[in-house]
């Protein structure tokens, strides 16, 4: 497998509610190639976010194996997690989650601060990032005076600074307009065709689905079909 | 930007929280730091008693009179080295509200019982050849612009001329020094025979007799045969040690050192909880972007060093702030009460275990938030948003 590659293999995820168990993904197989754009779609509660959440080794499979980059993730400890999605991963969420505190430019240098790395070496790359996503004029400014797609760019700034593989994005473009989630696709793919990331990203808008080069289905934990 | 830079900026996220929080940290090291010198200022004479010198007053109370004959009676005894006796003049300088010691003394036993009082020979020699000659305290002598040569007036509460004056008529022919910080100079001694000749009453009487003894390990056997011998008699004495003696004059304000622990322990009590709910509920708040950082790859030993990183920050400096604070405030109160207070002084050992409370209070209310932190689950964070 080459970069990004993402294996998913006979996944169970069970949850505790009280007493109860609640299985929410069944054995679920998932290949997703390095270079790929893959949209995960399906009503709430059909486990795109549990699934997505698995691949970035938030969270750990109650039986099954997940590979990426040929590299099982599930059976890491914490720790190893942590350096692993430092490394490997970006992430992408639907409120930005952007530190108020920090300027843009300390936002994206954030993952930064868990590498060894000059200062000069990390401004660097803080600009590079900024520039991809078109705020290199905005590096001083705080989130609350970024609008929402600023926001969004600053985020995906944040993700890409590491040069990670893989991209994980949860409703990207859940928060923001029509005008301002095609800017943010268009961003993304971008990042996929030019820059190679691999990126899975989970949606309920069929339009944000459509620039992704596949659609993934998913149905109460099962794979549906695929497009 | 390091990991300095995203603690002070999550310090300055909420200013009045953290300057309230800081405000009750610096109070609290004032208090901590004023309360020790307190009580740095009463032990001070415990520290600086010597082990080789006895106190022998009357039994019933040092105010009671001794008879001057117990002088040679107590020399008599076998490890004697030196002796010398002294009495309360109740001595005050224009007014009469502020008494300060007044000790007349056979000045030459003065430096054979206390040799360590810092003398110039000259003034010495002077001072034993000048019957109204004084021996003043070098911070007395600076504190009332006092200086060698000068004619004093001093009155008495107790004590009259025989002609019925109460002010003595004196002359400082002499300064000491003590030795080491806090020492009490602000004393001063007179001639016993210029002072028991002229009283109007109380001849050939003595306050209190200090012996200085040969070996400090016979001191609880001499201290038996001084109290043996004057047993049974119309005066009978107690003797003790200067240390105990000193400890028991002290004990008379209550045990200072238990009320100072007391009152600390309640202050820092307090400071832990408001510190410590600051702390928890700054954390708290932060719940999603501590999510996030894991997200992005902060370990939980990490994220717990950031939260650690902020109590401590916090404490350190409340406490270097209140500390440095004490220290003015009691560089000032140190003149102003040098009178009654001459050890009043910010010890090292003060700092240090200053510097240690700050660092235990900084872990302390950072270890609940810290540990918190460490097990926030990322998924259930992300997904209460």
């Amino acid at each position: 497998m080459s970069k990004g590659a993402v294996q998913v293999t006979q996944v169970v995820k069970n949850f505790h509610k009280g007493k109860e168990k609640v299985e929410v993904l069944h054995g679920l197989e998932l290949t997703v190639p390095s270079g790929d754009f893959v949209a995960m779609m399906g009503p709430s509660g059909s486990g795109k976010t549990t699934l997505l959440n698995l691949i970035g080794g938030l969270d750990q499979p109650s039986a099954g194996e997940i590979r990426v980059d040929n590299m099982r993730i599930d059976d890491l400890s914490s720790r190893q997690l942590a350096h692993w999605r430092a490394e490997q991963v970006g992430f992408i969420f639907q409120f930005y989650n952007l530190l108020p505190v920090l300027t843009a430019q300390s936002n994206v240098e954030l993952p930064l601060l868990l590498k060894k790395m000059s200062r000069q070496e990390r401004r660097e790359r803080v600009l590079n990032a900024l520039k991809i996503v078109g705020l290199e004029d905005r590096a001083k400014h705080y989130p609350r005076e970024l609008s929402g797609g600023q926001e969004q760019r600053v985020a995906i700034a944040r993700a890409i600074v590491s040069d990670p593989s893989l991209l994980l994005a949860d409703e990207p473009t859940g928060d923001l307009d029509r005008e301002t989630a095609d800017e943010i696709l268009q961003l993304l793919k971008v990042l996929n065709e030019t820059h190679g990331k691999t990126i899975i990203m989970v949606t309920h808008d069929p339009a944000a689905a459509a620039y992704a080069k596949r659609i993934v289905q998913l149905d109460k934990g099962r794979l549906a079909e695929a497009a | 930007m390091n990991s300095l830079h995203l603690i002070r900026k999550n310090l300055g996220r909420k200013k009045t929280r953290t300057l309230l929080t800081l405000l009750s940290v610096i109070v609290a090291f004032i208090l901590f730091a004023l309360l020790n010198a307190l009580n740095h200022a009463y032990r001070l004479g415990l520290d600086l008693a010597g082990a080789d010198r006895l106190i022998t007053m009357h039994k019933v109370s040092f105010i009671q009179p001794l008879p001057m004959s117990y002088v040679n009676r107590i020399s008599a005894i076998d490890g004697v080295q030196h002796i010398a006796h002294y009495s309360w003049f109740g001595a005050y300088y224009q007014d009469p509200k502020a008494q300060f010691g007044l000790f007349p003394t056979e000045l030459e036993t003065l430096r054979q019982v206390y040799p360590e009082f810092q003398i110039d020979q000259q003034q010495w020699q002077q001072l034993l050849q000048t019957r109204t000659g004084l021996l003043v305290g070098e911070l007395m002598m600076r504190n009332n612009g006092w200086e060698i040569g000068q004619r004093l007036p001093l009155g008495s509460t107790i004590y009259p001329q025989q002609n019925g004056e109460y002010f003595w008529d004196f002359e400082i022919v002499a300064t000491y020094q003590g030795v080491g910080d806090g020492s009490d100079e602000l004393q001063a001694y007179m001639h016993y025979d210029y002072f028991n000749e002229a009283r109007a009453f109380g001849q050939d009487s003595i306050g209190w007799i200090v012996t200085k003894i040969a070996d400090p390990a016979n001191s609880e056997g001499i201290t038996r045969l001084i109290d043996e011998r004057f047993a049974n008699s119309s005066t009978e004495t107690k003797t003790s040690s200067e240390k105990g003696w000193i400890a028991g004059f002290a004990a008379q304000f209550g045990n200072i050192g238990l009320m100072v622990m007391a009152i600390l322990a309640c202050v820092f009590f307090t400071l832990l909880l408001v510190s410590g709910n600051a702390m928890a509920q700054s954390v708290r708040e932060r719940t999603n972007e501590l999510a996030v950082m894991k997200t992005i790859g902060f370990t939980d030993q990490r994220v717990v060093r950031l939260v650690l990183g902020e109590s401590l920050c916090l404490a350190l400096l409340g406490g270097l702030l209140g500390l440095l604070m004490g220290y003015l405030i009691i560089g000032g109160a140190r003149t102003a009460m040098a009178q009654f207070l001459p050890g009043l002084a910010m010890t090292p050992q003060t700092v240090l275990i200053g510097l240690i409370l700050a660092l235990l209070l900084g872990l302390v209310t950072g270890l609940i938030p810290g540990v918190r932190a460490m097990r926030l689950n990322v998924v259930e964070a992300l997904a209460r948003r």
